[in-house]
């Protein structure tokens, strides 16, 4: 039993009723806000509110203390309503230093109440964020609920008992800002013990640290009436269940593990750090009690190189990476689309070219997802549209890539991998079964084994793995002879094999469902998205019927083939607007394919959409 | 049940095997075919795993399982293949140029991982496919298509790279020797981890007589060094031994030594120090070159760590359980009876 916080009523200050609200954390990388926005996430989720999170972090681990480079933040809406992102302007701010704060408080809304750290304020902090003068003393907040805490001074008394010393005390300050959080806006306190004491089982002193700035916080909120109202998000009314909260490189690897299960193949994951798809290893690399084989390679070539091996194997294999790495396996790839075996291939995207921005979000390697191979090599293309639904798009990866003896692209980005949403949990017992059929007996005259014999229905070729007695067989880069996988360079049998690759991924339209259409059907405007986009174009156009307009929208979760109605979908539409963080990729396809002339809405600034400009957009589009 | 009775034969495909007439792989492959003949495996239970070159074309070839892949990459194919099936016998085919230039990151890994794999380098030390530039083992100031003023690139010597990567298995043979060659692949096939076989084969066509000093009539009287474990490295009938000096394999006139100061050679000498060393008496086949096992040594190999993880987390913490894993970071469930959503926290975290 987790102890119970010593707290005052905070009923003894008024409460104001909120439907929703939007927080921020930020602070220096090193001030620990990732953790103190996910503590303050999965209170809230506990508690039943709705709720999305969007971490934002540095690509430096610690960039130089202080500075602007080094503010990490995390922000998190929650609502007593289903919501669909993390929110445009945050209502309420933490800022543990000047540098937090500079780099912030512009996106803070009026009014909007701003805690601040008053320790870090010094001359050296102030001039490293770029301040000539201290803006808690002159009147550049004003217009802001500004609550002032000595957070450093006020952690160092708290923990002066608890053993911890040195550099540790001050660890303990996001407890602290998180503890203040807790009274202002009526968190339950329980998780966040419970949690406390887990996380720090084997460092008594380091628990104990924390649960104390956790609860001097939450007193300072109580004893000084840092405002004069707190305030309360009610739980939302959901549907029916249980939920819990995920992200989505978490919800990615249960997704894959559940495939694993569901087609009765042992999971193989081949790869090498990179940000931001390390924590899909990192994940199932703690699940081998499930069978899960990971596999840390030399290099990224390895690492799919490995999954076309144990997919060989007949494992369920599969790689992860980001666009350069993703660059790096585009070779191994052709050939795993050439051998016909099946492999998931994962693109957590980040913002590019090169390095880029390794932390940012964007969706700029869809046409490299499409058509980045040498050589006529389409494959199926899937991208996951928020984080939950990572899982069910892991196992749909897993069915088309077996059943079509395919590498399948899915693709998920910064956005999704780090946002957390909550989950309405599926009863895993009603996941359908993935069929997997080994061969197990020649298919051809004379008991002969005939390796590129196809499937009349699917076109996919038999996976007969080594081991099995009679089939031996040899496949390769080279081209193919038709049924008998001899190699073969013949100008007919080129064709042939280019046509019968080409057209089984293009057969997939007829196993995957329409686009469905949400909104009004008697709009002027389609909105069309792919990816992270989802959340943000959903409440864009649920802020265009609140202010009177019509609009539909329509996401799309295959990118190749694309769906089988969406020509006639958008052809019933007058104006198509697709917004996308890029400079315009599926509008390309989109326009090559249907010669529509739909309109984009591209961003490239390393964050996601804000609601608004989506709505702008729109407004002026429906007028 | 029994084993099966192979010959050569039942390890021949229909395919016609294309490489140059003379060419040094078709005795490799007569050797591998008798070979996995002679074990009496099921022939299912091999896989033969190559890149690109010539030397690539070897699965096409063998009646077993097999995949001809890309450019340097087999080692990382193999790796994934026989990590998760140990059952397997499983053969990574390569070159000079495949292993040696584009993949020599997945040899290197592969070697200190110590996959259970085998891997045989065909050395003509020339690229051959893309007919006759210098590769990695080429001598320096080999004139070729590419290196038309000699090349300047400093060759690699692959039986000190493996050993530098602390491979646990390493051996060198010669194509024209099948009894030898037989003999190193049948160690290496009873090598628990990688095994590493540089063989010297002859491009009849882009670089002939590479190894005359090894193949020679003549020559390989003087030249051929044979390891052989427990026992002192001497050649040129006798004339010649090898000692070693300052940490160093110096080739000195037996007569002119004590006969105790000979080394004998030891393959299973944790250090690889020595092995290193006599690996340095030639940095090509140019000269008096050792050939057989440098090194044969016990490591854990990799895929049985990797499968007895899997087990052990098994057996720790029971069979998967789905409904389980995701319900494990908390959970909170929202009744019918509360309208208004108002729901119970329960941590089952």
């Amino acid at each position: 039993m987790a102890d119970e916080i010593a707290t005052a009523d905070p009923k003894s200050t008024p409460t104001e009723e909120l439907d929703q609200l939007v927080i921020r954390f930020a602070g220096d990388s090193g001030d620990g806000m990732q953790l103190a926005g996910n503590r303050f996430t999965d209170a809230s989720a506990l508690f039943g509110n709705d709720l999305a999170t969007l971490p934002s972090f540095p690509a430096e681990i610690r960039a130089p203390a202080g500075t602007l480079p080094g503010v990490s933040s995390f922000q998190v809406q929650i609502a007593d309503f289903d919501i669909l992102t993390a929110g445009d302007a945050p209502d309420c701010l933490v800022a543990m230093n000047p540098a937090a704060l500079m780099k912030n408080y512009k996106d803070l809304r009026q009014g909007g109440t701003l805690i601040v750290n008053t320790d870090a304020f010094d001359e050296r902090n102030l001039a490293k964020a770029g301040y000539e003068s201290n803006p808690l003393d002159d009147d550049s907040l004003i217009g802001y609920r500004v609550i002032q805490a000595p957070m450093d001074e006020l952690t160092k008394e708290a923990v002066k008992d608890t053993g911890v010393s040195g550099r540790n005390v001050l660890r303990s300050k996001n407890f602290f800002a998180l503890g203040l959080m807790a009274w202002l806006f009526h968190r339950p306190t329980e998780p966040t013990i419970e949690w406390v004491e887990k996380k720090f089982a084997k460092k008594p002193e380091v628990a104990a640290a924390n649960k104390a700035a956790f609860q001097a916080g939450y007193t300072f909120g109580v004893a000084t009436e840092a405002t004069k109202n707190t305030f309360e998000v009610k739980p939302a009314a959901l549907r029916e269940g249980t939920y819990t909260n995920v992200n989505g490189n978490t919800a990615l690897a249960w997704g894959l593990i559940a495939a694993s299960q569901k087609a009765n193949l042992p999971l193989f994951y081949g790869t090498y750090p990179i940000t931001p798809a390390s924590d899909v290893l990192h994940e199932l690399s703690r699940h081998k009690n499930f069978g899960v084989r990971t596999f840390q390679a030399e290099d990224e070539i390895a690492g799919v190189g490995s999954a076309i091996g144990a997919a060989f194997a007949g494992n369920l294999a599969v790689t992860g990476s980001s666009g350069p790495g993703i660059a790096l396996k585009s070779e191994a790839i052709s050939l795993c689309f050439m051998l016909e075996l099946p492999m998931i291939v994962i693109n957590v995207q980040r913002g590019g070219p090169s390095t880029g921005l390794p932390t940012k979000p964007e969706q700029s390697d869809l046409l490299f997802s499409l058509y980045g191979r040498h050589g006529e090599s389409p494959l199926p293309v899937l991208a996951i549209p928020s984080p939950s639904e990572a899982f069910e798009m892991a196992i749909e990866a897993a069915r088309l890539a077996i059943r079509y003896m395919t590498p399948v692209i899915l693709l998920s980005d910064n956005q999704i991998a780090n946002g957390s949403e909550p989950w309405l949990l599926p009863d895993v017992d009603t996941i359908p079964p993935i069929e997997v059929t080994f061969a197990t007996k020649p298919n051809g005259p004379d008991g002969t084994f005939l390796p590129y014999m196809r499937n009349v229905d699917t076109f996919a070729r038999p996976w007969a793995v080594p081991g099995t007695p009679g089939l031996e067989h040899r496949i390769g880069g080279l081209e193919k002879e038709s049924i008998s996988g001899n190699v073969s360079y013949d100008p007919n049998n080129h064709q042939l094999m280019t046509d019968t690759r080409a057209w089984k991924v293009a057969n997939i339209a007829n196993d995957i469902p329409d686009v469905e259409v949400d909104g009004d059907e008697d709009a002027k405007v389609l909105v069309l998205g792919w990816g992270s986009t989802f959340g943000t174009i959903r409440a864009a156009a649920r802020r265009v019927r609140l202010s009177g307009e019509k609009v539909a929208t329509a996401h799309l979760r295959y990118l190749n083939p694309l769906p089988n109605n969406l020509g006639d979908v958008l052809r019933s539409y007058e104006k198509i607007l697709i917004p996308e963080m890029n400079t315009g990729q599926l509008l390309k396809v989109i326009r090559a394919e249907y010669l529509i002339g739909a309109l984009g809405l591209n961003k490239v600034a390393g964050e996601p959409f804000k609601v608004s400009e989506i709505t702008e957009k729109i407004m002026e589009m429906v007028k | 049940m029994t084993a099966p009775s192979y010959t050569r034969a039942d390890f021949q495909t229909d395919q016609e095997v294309r490489w140059c007439p003379g060419c040094g792989d078709y005795t490799i492959l007569a050797s591998m075919q008798m070979f996995l003949a002679g074990l009496g495996r099921p022939r299912e239970e091999f896989v033969f795993i190559s890149g690109i070159g010539c030397a690539a074309r070897f699965p096409y070839y063998v009646e077993t399982y097999g995949m001809h892949s890309i450019h340097g990459r087999a080692p990382a194919i193999a790796t994934g293949l026989a990590t998760t099936r140990p059952d397997l016998s499983v053969w990574v085919i390569t070159g000079d140029g495949d292993a040696l230039s584009i993949g020599g990151n997945h040899l290197i890994h592969a070697l200190r991982r110590n996959v259970n794999m085998k891997i045989v380098l065909f050395n003509n030390q020339i690229y051959g496919l893309t007919k006759g530039q210098y590769s990695p083992t080429s001598e320096v100031g080999k004139s070729t298509k590419s290196s038309p003023f000699g090349s300047i690139d400093y060759p690699f010597n692959p039986v000190s790279l493996a050993l530098g990567a602390d491979a646990t298995f390493v051996a060198r043979t010669l194509d024209m020797d099948r009894n030898h060659t037989q003999a190193m692949l049948q160690k290496a096939y009873e090598h628990e981890g990688t095994a590493f076989i540089e063989v010297y084969q002859n491009c009849n066509v882009f670089n002939d007589k590479a190894f005359i000093q090894l193949t020679g009539k003549e020559e390989r009287v003087h030249n051929r060094i044979d390891l052989e474990h427990g026992k002192p490295v001497v050649f040129d009938e006798g004339a010649k031994a090898v000692v070693l000096r300052g940490g160093e394999a110096e080739i000195v006139d037996s007569s002119s030594v004590d006969p105790k100061a000979i080394l004998v050679h030891d393959e299973t000498r944790p250090d690889p120090s020595v092995a290193f060393a006599l690996s340095r008496l030639s940095h090509g086949p140019y000269g008096p070159t050792p050939l057989g096992v440098f090194r044969n040594v016990k490591r854990d190999a990799y895929d049985i760590a990797v499968n007895a993880q899997v087990e052990a987390a098994k057996a720790k913490m029971g069979p998967g359980d789905l409904d389980k894993l995701i319900r494990s970071h908390g959970t909170w469930t929202v009744g019918p009876t509360s309208p208004n959503g108002s729901s119970n926290g329960q941590s089952n975290g």
